[in-house]
């Protein structure tokens, strides 16, 4: 028995010896995902553990995910808890000291302030995240900002590829800044305007696009949407004037169409992340979509 | 001498072809010869090159360490400096995360478990039927951190209530590696084998109330114990890990600490990947070799337990959340060489016993809503022919349950089973069933 451990070792190695010179990083998120495909293109393999139509929250560790931690070189996460019902596992059964901690674990939320951290924290407030709300990427500024750290942190593990990760930088944040004023412009519209959301996962949107969230359909983040909470919100969404009732791809849409029902007030289904829609291929996409869909509702 | 002449003929027919060859490509080699140049003024261009962009994103980390300083979200702010001001909070920072399970039953049995014996299968460990009435499960209060950079530990307490008195018992203290390089990972201390699918996960995150009869049958429930562990992960795109354990050997299957307190090894194997976006699978397969000097169930000699087990998760989007199927099925061979005394009469004689017996279960898990879950298990042992426990009857069960939600951190179940372990006997068991977790978000395994 001892000896046929040591041959399926030995056997494994022969198999898995191509030595893979490219840095292999795993993101948590498509959006972490796209931004490193704008910083690194092909000078990096990535894979992407989950899908705009899962909740990251509560993904399944799956043996695939392991296999694919135990393989990486660098780990981009949201952070701020959003992972922590998997996360802590994978890295605890992959077995990988690389990425489970130091240079090779890059959380995004850590690199900039994120809102709504609670004062105390109490599960009686449903799911909420004593870090703060991990939804980052729905704010240009702070992806630019993840971006630069992210870059440098690409740079610090892959120092042969230093210039290519700046050069890229410095190519997606041109276009990122042009992008952002054009956002800024076409969503005038939008600003004061109020909205109903499914989770409480679309703050930093409202607040850089300078709208407002008068209810939830979850009584308590991460509890689901109930009927008698639902009939409360159908006074507030009418006397709020609410232009819309949204929710992320990955989300049941049965509870917003119920209230959109009652109030004629549209429900819209955003993308949330990349791959959330078909308009939402990368990062320019997402917030393409986002707003179209935002400012569809307003005509 | 022969070979002398003919090394000489050979050597100087080389060095005048050679002398041919550089007088022929003389001018090639200056040209190879200022292409190295070139390619060396190259390098040391692009070396500068890569210098200078480190020292950029390095400016750029500066930029935003800066901007982060700057960009203030006034209320952010506010949370921020009151949360830092109390020195009390900043040395309560470093306590391990603490979580806690609690679990209370309402049990209906058809027959008194003090009647209830399985043919063929002495009840070993906690492995027999549940206390009737309303009674209070067991409680666990875990606590987990980091140590410092290479160590990881955990402690897990449980607390239970038998006929009356309470039980505090330390289910699993061990301290883990979290820096062995290549995919290793060693574990030291008291803990579950990670031998087979359900025995290193803790029974609250089953589908059922109780265990497989296999796991009663076979491991004493779950088999935990003194131990050491080495695991490693395969670098490779399907997932495979392979392992090995040793064990003090107290607990059943084993028994008396045999071998100077060594007396459990195993081996483990498991592989898993996906199938697609909507399905994952898990399979392994492993060993037990136990060494008892007077077992629970009066055996000493050599026991070997093997275990394969499968594991299909099917969700849509591989969003398990709100909908899904899993089916999971373990089958175990126990095989037998040794003595068995009578535990209750040590003073008889002992009987030889070399034999086998079986066990295996299949369960299904079927979600249909977010806070819905409904399941099957059905579970068979098969029994030795011959022996101190020959039976012509192989015991099985048929479990139905039904759990609801609220969150991730608690549920409510109700369960029905019909558990047939003799010819004549059947006991017909209503579980109601709640379990909730408090403190930090427990991530759990596949």
């Amino acid at each position: 028995m001892r000896k046929m451990l040591l041959w399926m070792i030995v056997v494994t190695f022969a198999i898995s010896s191509p030595v893979q010179a490219k840095l292999r990083v795993f993101a948590c998120e498509p959006e972490w995902g796209s931004l490193l495909a704008e910083l690194a293109g092909d000078a990096i393999t990535v894979d992407v553990a989950t899908s705009a139509l899962q909740d990251v929250h509560v993904v399944e560790a799956r043996p695939s995910l392991i296999a694919k931690m135990r393989q990486a070189d660098l780990l981009v996460c949201s952070g701020a808890q959003l992972e922590i019902g998997w996360l802590p596992q994978l890295l605890m059964q992959a077995g990988n000291a690389k990425v489970s901690s130091g240079a090779g674990n890059f959380m995004a939320a850590s690199q900039v302030m994120t809102l709504e951290k609670p004062a105390s924290v109490d599960r009686s407030a449903g799911d909420v995240h004593p870090d703060g709300n991990p939804h980052v990427q729905l704010d240009p500024y702070r992806v630019l900002a993840i971006s630069k750290a992210l870059a440098a942190r690409l740079a610090e593990l892959d120092a042969a590829n230093a210039a290519t990760y700046q050069q890229r930088l410095g190519d997606f944040e041109a276009r990122w800044q042009a992008a952002i004023k054009v956002w800024e412009a076409k969503a005038a519209p939008l600003k004061g305007k109020a909205v109903v959301v499914h989770h409480s996962s679309w703050i930093y949107l409202l607040q850089w696009l300078g709208m407002h969230e008068i209810g939830s359909l979850e009584p308590k983040p991460g509890v689901p949407p109930t009927s008698a909470h639902l009939s409360s919100l159908v006074d507030v969404t009418k006397s709020g004037a609410a232009i819309a009732i949204i929710s992320a791809a990955y989300q049941d849409s049965k509870p917003g169409e119920w209230l959109s029902g009652r109030t004629g007030v549209p429900a819209l289904v955003l993308p949330f992340t990349v791959g959330g829609d078909d308009q939402a291929r990368d990062l320019f996409g997402l917030y393409d979509s986002t707003l179209d869909k935002l400012l569809g509702v307003l005509k | 001498m022969r070979p002398m002449p003919l090394a000489l003929v050979l050597s100087s027919a080389l060095i005048t072809s050679a002398q041919a060859a550089e007088r022929a490509v003389d001018p090639a080699v200056a040209a190879l010869a200022e292409r190295i140049r070139a390619l060396e003024a190259n390098a040391q261009i692009l070396q500068k090159q890569a210098a200078d962009a480190l020292a950029a994103a390095q400016a750029a980390q500066a930029e935003l360490q800066e901007m982060k300083a700057v960009r203030q979200d006034a209320p952010v702010a506010a949370v921020a400096s009151n949360g830092t001001a109390s020195p009390s909070a900043s040395a309560n920072a470093f306590n391990p995360a603490i979580s806690l399970i609690l679990n209370g039953l309402y049990e209906n049995h058809s027959q008194d478990p003090v009647n209830y014996q399985r043919a063929g299968f002495p009840l070993v460990g906690e492995g027999g039927p549940g206390t009737p009435g309303l009674h209070l499960g067991e409680s666990e209060l875990s606590f987990a951190a980091n140590i410092d950079d290479k160590f990881y530990g955990q402690l897990t307490l449980t607390m239970e209530s038998e006929d009356g008195e309470t039980h505090a018992g330390i289910e699993e203290a061990y301290i883990e590696t979290t820096a062995l390089p290549e995919g290793f990972t060693a574990r030291a201390g008291r803990f579950y084998s990670n031998i087979g699918y359900l025995n290193s996960h803790h029974t609250h995150t089953d589908f059922f109330s109780d265990r497989p009869l296999a796991y009663q049958a076979f491991l004493g429930n779950q088999y935990g114990d003194d131990g050491i562990q080495l695991r490693w992960v395969a670098p490779t795109e399907t997932y495979l890990e392979f392992g090995s354990e040793a064990f003090r050997g107290e607990n059943a299957p084993a028994g008396g600490a045999a071998h100077s307190g060594v007396g459990v090894k195993t081996f483990f194997a498991h592989a898993g990947g996906d199938v697609g976006v909507e399905n994952s699978w898990l399979a392994g397969a492993s060993i037990l070799r136990a060494d008892s000097t007077g077992g629970e169930d009066g055996f000493s000699g050599r026991d070997n337990v093997y275990l394969f087990d499968f594991t299909w998760k099917w969700a849509p989007h591989g969003q398990f959340k709100d909908a899904g199927i899993v089916v999971r099925s373990e089958a175990f061979l126990d095989d037998r060489k040794g003595i068995v005394v009578d535990p209750a009469d040590p003073d008889a004689l002992g009987q030889a016993w070399d034999g086998q017996r079986r066990g295996a279960y299949i369960e299904g898990l079927y979600r249909f809503s977010r806070s819905w879950d409904a399941g099957y298990r059905y579970d068979k042992l098969w029994a030795a022919s011959a022996g101190p426990y020959a039976s012509d009857f192989d015991p099985q069960r048929s479990t139905a349950m039904l759990t609801w939600h609220n969150s991730e951190f608690s549920l409510v179940r109700l369960q029905l089973a019909h558990d047939q372990p003799q010819p004549h006997f059947i006991d017909n068991i209503l579980t109601l069933q709640y379990q909730v977790s408090l403190g930090a978000h427990g991530a759990h395994k596949f």
